[in-house]
């Protein structure tokens, strides 16, 4: 019983990981119709950024919060200089495009800063008041921070005048324009917005998997796994859908396939959700006219 | 008297253009004579790139005729090669019989995913597709197949020996028959896509509402090309094997399919003779990049040999698939036929 619990509550903070890396592919489907195969490629790169910080001595947090506004501003600057051009052309294009991209920043990545494994710290300590005997007190941290990276987002788009505006953008981009919506910045403002995402979730699981060039290929996968399941056009399927993957993974790591199959429980889960229902638990299923 | 279909009905905005008839044979004579002057190790690259041409051909078939992304042939490519080499070491199959059998049971795979995914749009495809080359090498590794794929470890084969040992090494002679088997596949894909079933996988790429309504069973045309294209995939994959000798789940990662894509992408996907370009490109370049940092060593520039040594073909891939897309569309055989377009015309300027 206690394995059980043990196992349900670290799925869980797995889960925030893919929460996170889920609502930022969720946010950039909702306005491109496109998903970011370099989604996790790009919090890699943001995590080396941290790495490079810390190793230079900044204090954590602040590392964290430069880390930050690098990802914004990287993830606007991809929005601006590539993914606008390719706006119109065929989805095949798309794909392929965010494929180079991945390939280019994995590879980057390994000549900028070598494929060898580093230990990444947490900013947590390893003995604390909130550890308990079934979450360390990095796993709790990790819950906790990505629970308020989420409530924050949820706010900037449910009560302010931009969210409200990217929202619109997204929706119905020639309504939007008549209304004076700029709308091509703000697809850059949701890029650089997701781009931070994934950089919180390539921080907070860098301790865990460490620091390499292809630490988020499973996470990436998850991630995919989590927002087709909670939905890909529902920002509050994203999140859920997470936390049920990372339980899912705990589960049938431990108790099924062991824990050399994870990756294709990911498989299993993106195939079962396109297969039987691609709309997910809470999308909207789309109907299309002829 | 067989009146020429024009060819741009085939495939409607993008003709359909399989080389000129000077072409082919030249490059035959030249595929043919190369062996003899080349050294064994350039006899063995040769026959990576044939190989590889197979494989993005395949891709080709799937991707630049039906509209289809696949992420994850390099999955098809790891199937391939274990049967081919599961074939020879349990059940003494002939080796040459191998990659055949490899295609026969891709084509089987890939029918039924392409069965259950034939529902799914571009976007989704591309991700069940990618999911599934990014976990295939964990399911390669699994205990309870131990026993036949030789875990983490891997499977080595003795490689064949040639029929002819004094005219021919064992190099040469294996460069041979992949050469065979690519000519062979390369006739298929072509009279595949000539044919009823070719403008039919063409009208699905360029309007599938259109071409349901003209009673094109849109379901089953597309398993077919994914089937089609995987048991290309496999065929490489058996061949593959059989050059490199040796398999291990690390050779079959998501970086295989990703190679297969890059291929594809600056051949030109909607080019057969293509396939040849692309996959000239992605066995050669990885081995420029080696050399350019070995002269840079050799010029006394280290830092720049040490990064160069140090960066795989990675940056390099990523960057073209992005320019390639943007500038090239069609590829490198795009490019051929636009320079050649613009010769023939430049040449009837000349004489009017």
């Amino acid at each position: 019983m206690q394995a059980l619990l043990h196992q349900l509550l670290s799925g869980l903070a797995n889960g925030a990981i893919y929460a996170s890396v889920a609502l930022a592919l969720v946010m950039i489907f909702k306005a491109t119709h496109e998903v970011n195969f370099a989604q996790g490629e790009l919090a890699m790169f943001s995590t080396y950024i941290a790495y490079t910080l810390i190793e230079a001595g900044l204090p954590y947090w602040v590392a964290f919060l430069i880390t930050l506004i690098f990802s914004f501003v990287t993830g606007i600057g991809i929005e601006r200089l590539l993914m606008r051009r390719i706006q119109g052309k065929s989805q095949l294009t798309a794909v392929i495009v965010f494929i180079g991209l991945l390939v280019a920043v994995n590879g980057l990545a390994s000549s900028l800063f070598t494929s060898s494994i580093k230990p990444f710290p947490s900013p947590f300590p390893s003995q604390a008041w909130y550890g308990t005997t079934y979450l360390s007190p990095h796993e709790v941290g990790m819950i906790v921070v990505t629970l308020v990276v989420l409530g924050i987002v949820f706010a900037f788009f449910r009560f302010t005048r931009l969210g409200l505006a990217m929202r619109a953008a997204a929706e119905n981009p020639a309504s939007s324009r008549l209304v004076g919506i700029r709308v091509g910045w703000m697809l850059a403002l949701g890029w650089g917005l997701a781009s931070v995402l994934g950089a919180v979730a390539g921080m907070m699981a860098a301790p865990i998997v460490f620091l390499e060039p292809n630490m988020m290929g499973g996470v990436i996968l998850y991630g995919f796994a989590a927002a087709l399941l909670g939905g890909i056009d529902n920002p509050w399927g994203a999140p859920i859908g997470g936390f049920m993957v990372g339980v899912l993974e705990n589960l049938a790591g431990a108790y099924v396939v062991g824990s050399h199959l994870k990756l294709a429980v990911a498989l299993f889960v993106i195939v079962a959700v396109l297969v039987f229902k691609p709309s997910g638990l809470f999308g909207r299923t789309v109907v299309v006219r002829v | 008297m067989t009146a020429e279909i024009p060819k741009a009905t085939i495939a409607g905005s993008r003709p359909i253009r399989l080389g000129r008839p000077v072409g082919p044979p030249v490059l035959l004579v030249l595929a043919v004579l190369a062996p003899f002057v080349l050294s064994n190790y350039h006899v063995f690259q040769l026959s990576q790139i044939v190989v590889y041409a197979v494989a993005v051909l395949g891709l080709n078939l799937l991707t630049g005729f039906t509209g289809q992304l696949s992420l994850g042939n390099g999955a098809f490519f790891a199937i391939g090669s274990y049967v081919s080499v599961i074939l020879m070491t349990r059940f003494g199959v002939p080796y040459w019989l191998t990659p055949v059998l490899a295609g026969a049971v891709c084509f089987g795979a890939g029918y039924l995913f392409g069965r259950s995914a034939a529902r799914l749009e571009g976007l989704y495809l591309a991700l069940a597709t990618f999911a599934l080359a990014t976990a295939f090498p964990q399911i390669l590794k699994l205990d309870r197949i131990e026993g036949w794929t030789g875990g983490n470890q891997g499977i080595s084969i003795t490689k064949p020996s040639s029929p002819l040992p004094s005219q021919l090494s064992n190099d040469q002679w294996l460069y041979f028959v992949c050469l065979a088997m690519a000519i062979a596949l390369l006739v298929i894909a072509w009279n595949l896509v000539r044919g009823r079933t070719g403008r039919a996988l063409v009208a699905l790429r360029d309007h599938p509402i259109a071409a349901a309504t003209m009673g094109v069973d849109v379901a089953s045309y597309k398993s077919i090309a994914f089937g089609v294209s995987a048991a290309y995939t496999g065929v490489a994959g058996g061949l593959g094997a059989l050059v490199a000798g040796f398999i291990s789940p690390d050779s079959f990662t998501i970086l295989l399919s990703i190679q297969i894509l890059v291929g594809c992408v600056i051949g030109g996907t909607t080019s057969l003779y293509g396939a040849l370009f692309g996959a000239a490109f992605i066995e050669l370049v990885p081995d420029l990049t080696k050399k350019l940092s070995e002269l840079a060593a050799a010029l006394d520039f280290p830092a720049l040999s040490l990064k160069l040594a140090d960066s795989s073909p990675a940056v390099l891939y990523g960057i073209l698939l992005i320019v390639f897309m943007m500038v090239m569309p069609d590829g490198l055989a795009g490019l051929v036929r636009q320079v050649r377009a613009r010769l023939a015309r430049g040449a009837s300027h000349v004489r009017t």
